[in-house]
């Protein structure tokens, strides 16, 4: 993976740049010191580390603004920042870039129960908001699994999931409003309190634009009131096969949990060892599957899930009874990543998006790529919307072992768009699946998709060496190619 | 003017067709089936794209919440399918053909996409630009490219399928579109209550959806549009009708509308047949189709002549902008999404534009939906956008037009 080379000349120019950015964002929101920079060097994917030329921090809308249009017109980079975690170096800063960090923007600015939702400042966390509004009995429905850290804002920016996202849906589905700033200084309001943003779709496609589109500095989002009832079965079976038979089931039958999750069996042996959770060692794959909603629901749909399992051969089954038992269920799923940390030195985790019925093939394959890297691999799944998330063991201290991994987690990617899916369900392609991006989009594809980001950022001085292969420039993406008259009238049917 | 038709029978024919016409510097008037033509400001090209021929379903795959289908589709065609595996479009897709006088049934999945319409679910489910996972289509460039995806989740790359929905055709002829679906609910019942003014209506609907109790539809009907209704129990009240639907599994359903009953005060439960026929209603602007019965009335909602807005608000300030609404002119009007929907229909005055989006501030936003094509040609059909965003709405459609072949002025002049 190559980043963009760095432009010398804005370099040779920093103190320059530093000047003209403490004009705007006056004592510590600027940082040039090196020890100091070094806490912006990379984000949740800390295999790829780069110290920025200069942070900014600034504390108001206008003041993101100045930058932006500052930069622009000095020619420099801007790499925008929430919280930094990241799994696919969205945040990754740039040696000749300046990092736009939005840590200052943490205050709640609106909570309006009567039209259910909160306008906030987008560092605030995103379990800040559902704290912010528990009082209420109210929440905020997406849960990534970094919650107790990420921001609202970088979750705009990746389109952020978690496990609930198959009942509630992504950040996507959960946003009414922006306040955005594009490269060039314009602040845009997209949205607000009401339904639908009038005109494009344009917050649907800032959502998920992984920061290359423009700098979010207000944010609304709808709160939901929190389901009465939550319960939960666990199950477990005896091959995947069964698992994923059993998950079909119960979306045939009707049901969409709250959240259900299979776990495999390295991923079982290391989360029961490390947080103790009761979860059954025998089996192939295990199931947590959580129903939400008014106890009368809960209560009827648990039976039938049980039931679903039974019909498809589980060899275990257990049906939460308390809310403490409920959350013993979680605590081995919650605790899988760091569980696996203990069991290895690194790994590296993936984010893929396949066709539910693919599981199968996709585990056996990668099972025979497990063997041929020799390296392990554990399975987590959210298994609802078939987003995978298979860690693989690695150790950085061993030469050759991260590029053994990094090459191992490719083809798994790549496995996932040649069965139907996507290389990327929630974590966003950043730099981490970059260069992978050719392999689900044809050019043409990604052409018109860099056709939109001249529309927002025509000099590309916005996040780049993200996202993108390949960059193109602005003029020569737009440039017509016209046959006037050399065409015929198309054989087609007309009347 | 003579126009020409050219009906593709396949997207590779689409691009051949905007290729010919980017070369002949001729616009095209994409449509569907044409069911929603009024919809949207005038456009006058010599060749019309017809993509009724793109059609049928692709893949359908019911455990995988997604269905595969070609643009030109009949919803008439997906709808039945998706119900034979219990299933649905959850964002309640509107049918509004009978609002401009035409059969009911007559749309296609590209048009509903196109043009964003969602129903009462709107409130819990999303609209259809949530549903929208992947498209296929000829930009105005004549590439056939595609966007997003054939899976339920997926962040790779930028999401243009969202772009696309409500897009009314300006940025891409659409080939082929990937939808989530989801379980359609087992059972359904409306809790409703008679007799409350704009204000306490809406105080009801926000305490129902403030409750933990999933309602997936909250509307308002003034007494003159609640008469108009066809179903007898919300005709018969003689009075305004606030609804509150509860759907899912029977047990679900049951226990919920209990509570509900109890918390709201309701007067009324209406049982799955009449729910289904009333939520209909509400979704197809049925009150303002035009009717037999009121033909030359030159009164009332169903009156023909009348223009018919859809204007989106922050729910609390719905009773607000109705009131000014009705004060200023002489409009009927109901709610939907809690109150954050006003259907409006409206003696024709020259000044309803400015009345309406003046009423509303920067609540939210108005949408003229019928009026006869002079009256759309010569005001704002959409709502006018503070000028940086058109500025930025500009800038996309020309990322996927540059030449304006596509629908040009549908949406805005010169988008």
């Amino acid at each position: 993976m190559r980043m963009p080379a760095p432009d010398d000349g804005v370099i040779a120019r920093r103190r320059e740049i530093i000047a003209a950015l403490r004009a705007i964002v006056p004592g510590e929101g600027v940082i040039a010191d090196e020890s100091e920079l070094r806490a912006y060097e990379c984000d949740g994917l800390t295999a790829y580390r780069q110290l920025p030329m200069v942070v900014v921090l600034p504390s108001t809308t206008e003041q993101v603004s100045q930058v932006l249009r500052t930069c622009k017109a000095m020619g420099v980079k801007v790499v925008p920042r929430g919280a930094g975690t990241s799994l696919s170096g969205g945040a990754l800063p740039l040696a000749d870039g300046v990092l736009l960090g939005m840590g200052k923007f943490n205050r709640i600015l609106d909570i309006d129960v009567a039209n259910r939702c909160v306008v906030t400042q987008p560092g605030v966390t995103n379990l800040g908001i559902s704290t912010a509004v528990a009082h209420e009995g109210f929440y905020y429905a997406p849960d990534p699994s970094s919650q107790i850290a990420c921001t609202i804002g970088g979750n705009i920016a990746e389109n952020s999931g978690g496990v609930h996202c198959l009942k509630y849906g992504l950040t996507t589905n959960n946003v009414l409003g922006l306040e955005m700033v594009l490269m060039d200084g314009t602040i845009l309001r997209l949205g607000g309190k009401h339904l639908d943003a009038g005109g494009y779709d344009l917050m649907g496609v800032v959502t998920g634009s992984e920061g290359l589109l423009g700098v979010v500095t207000e944010v609304t989002v709808r709160i939901l009131k929190k389901p009465a009832t939550a319960r939960a079965v666990l199950i477990g079976f005896p091959t995947s096969e069964q698992g994923g038979d059993c998950v079909a089931a119960i979306i045939a039958a009707g049901i969409i949990p709250g959240g259900m999750e299979m776990m495999d069996r390295p991923a079982i042996h290391a989360a029961e060892d490390f947080v103790h959770a009761g979860y059954p060692l025998d089996v192939e794959a295990l199931l947590i599957v959580e129903l939400d909603g008014p106890a009368a629901e809960v209560d009827h749909l648990i039976d039938e899930v049980a039931e679903i399992a039974r019909s498809k051969g589980c060899c275990y089954s257990r049906v939460s009874t308390s809310e403490e038992e409920r959350l013993s269920f979680w605590a081995g799923r919650k605790a899988a990543f760091p569980a696996v940390g203990r069991i290895s030195p690194d790994y590296y985790c993936m984010d893929g998006t396949i066709p539910r019925k693919a599981l199968p093939l996709v585990l056996h394959r990668m099972q025979e790529m497990s063997d041929r890297y020799a390296l392990r691999v554990a399975n987590v799944f959210h298994a609802g919307d078939g987003n995978l998330h298979p860690l693989i063991l690695y150790d950085a201290n061993k030469p050759g072992e991260l590029e053994r991994a990094e090459a191992f987690g490719n083809d798994i990617l790549r496995l996932c768009v040649e069965v139907g899916g996507v290389l990327t369900g929630e974590h966003g392609v950043g730099v981490e699946k970059r260069d992978l991006m050719t392999d689900q989009f044809d050019e043409v594809d990604l052409d018109q998709q860099q056709r939109i980001k001249c529309a927002f950022d025509p000099d590309g001085l916005l996040n780049p060496g993200k996202v993108f292969p390949k960059l193109h420039r602005c003029a020569e993406l737009g440039r017509v190619h016209i046959h006037k008259g050399e065409l015929r009238f198309p054989d087609i049917p007309r009347f | 003017m003579t126009v020409t038709t050219v009906k593709p029978d396949s997207a590779v024919q689409a691009a051949d067709a905007v290729r010919w016409a980017l070369s002949e510097g001729t616009p095209l008037d994409v449509a569907g089936s044409g069911s929603k033509r009024g919809l949207g400001r005038p456009i006058q090209t010599a060749y019309t794209l017809d993509l009724s021929g793109l059609s049928g379903v692709v893949a359908y795959e019911a455990e995988e919440l997604v269905l595969t289908a070609r643009a030109g589709t009949p919803m008439a065609e997906i709808l039945p399918m998706l119900a034979e595996r219990r299933q649905q479009l959850a964002f309640e897709p509107q049918d509004l053909g009978p609002l401009f006088g035409r059969p009911e049934g007559q749309g296609t999945l590209g048009g509903v996409i196109s043009c964003g319409l969602a129903g009462p679910r709107r409130i819990s489910a999303g609209s259809a630009r949530d549903h929208t996972l992947g498209i296929e289509g000829v930009n105005g460039r004549g590439d056939l490219y595609k966007g997003g995806g054939k899976v339920v989740k997926n962040v790779t790359g930028y999401d243009v399928p969202k772009l696309m929905a409500g897009s009314f055709g300006t940025l891409t002829v659409l080939t082929e579109l990937t939808v989530k679906v989801l379980p359609a609910p087992e059972d359904v019942r409306t809790l409703l209550l008679a007799g409350r003014e704009d204000a306490a209506a809406v105080a009801a609907l926000t305490a129902a959806l403030q409750s933990p109790y999933d309602v997936s539809g909250a509307a308002h009907l003034p007494a003159a549009v609640a008469a108009r209704s066809h179903v007898r129990a919300v005709a018969a009240a003689g009075r305004a009708v606030t609804l509150v639907r509860v759907e899912g599994f029977g047990p679900s359903v049951t226990a919920r509308v209990a509570a509900l009953k109890e918390e709201l005060g309701a007067d009324a439960v209406l049982d799955q047949d009449e729910s289904r026929a009333v939520w209909k209603e509400v979704r197809d602007v049925a009150y303002f189709c035009p009717s037999p019965a009121s033909a030359g009335e030159g009164r009332g909602g169903g009156d023909a002549s009348r223009h018919v807005w859809k204007i989106s608000v922050q729910p609390s300030e719905g009773p607000r902008v109705a009131e000014s609404i009705r004060w200023a002119l002489d409009a009927e009007l109901y709610f939907d999404w809690g109150g954050g929907l006003i259907w409006a229909a409206v003696a024709p005055t020259p000044d309803s534009a400015t009345a309406i989006r003046g009423a509303l501030g920067t609540a939210g936003h108005a949408t003229l939906v019928r009026a006869p094509e002079d009256v759309r040609t010569t005001t704002e059909v959409f709502h006018p956008l503070p000028d940086p965003v058109m500025a930025l709405s500009r800038r996309v459609k020309e990322s996927f037009d540059p030449c304006g072949i596509l629908n040009p002025g549908r949406m805005y002049a010169g988008v």
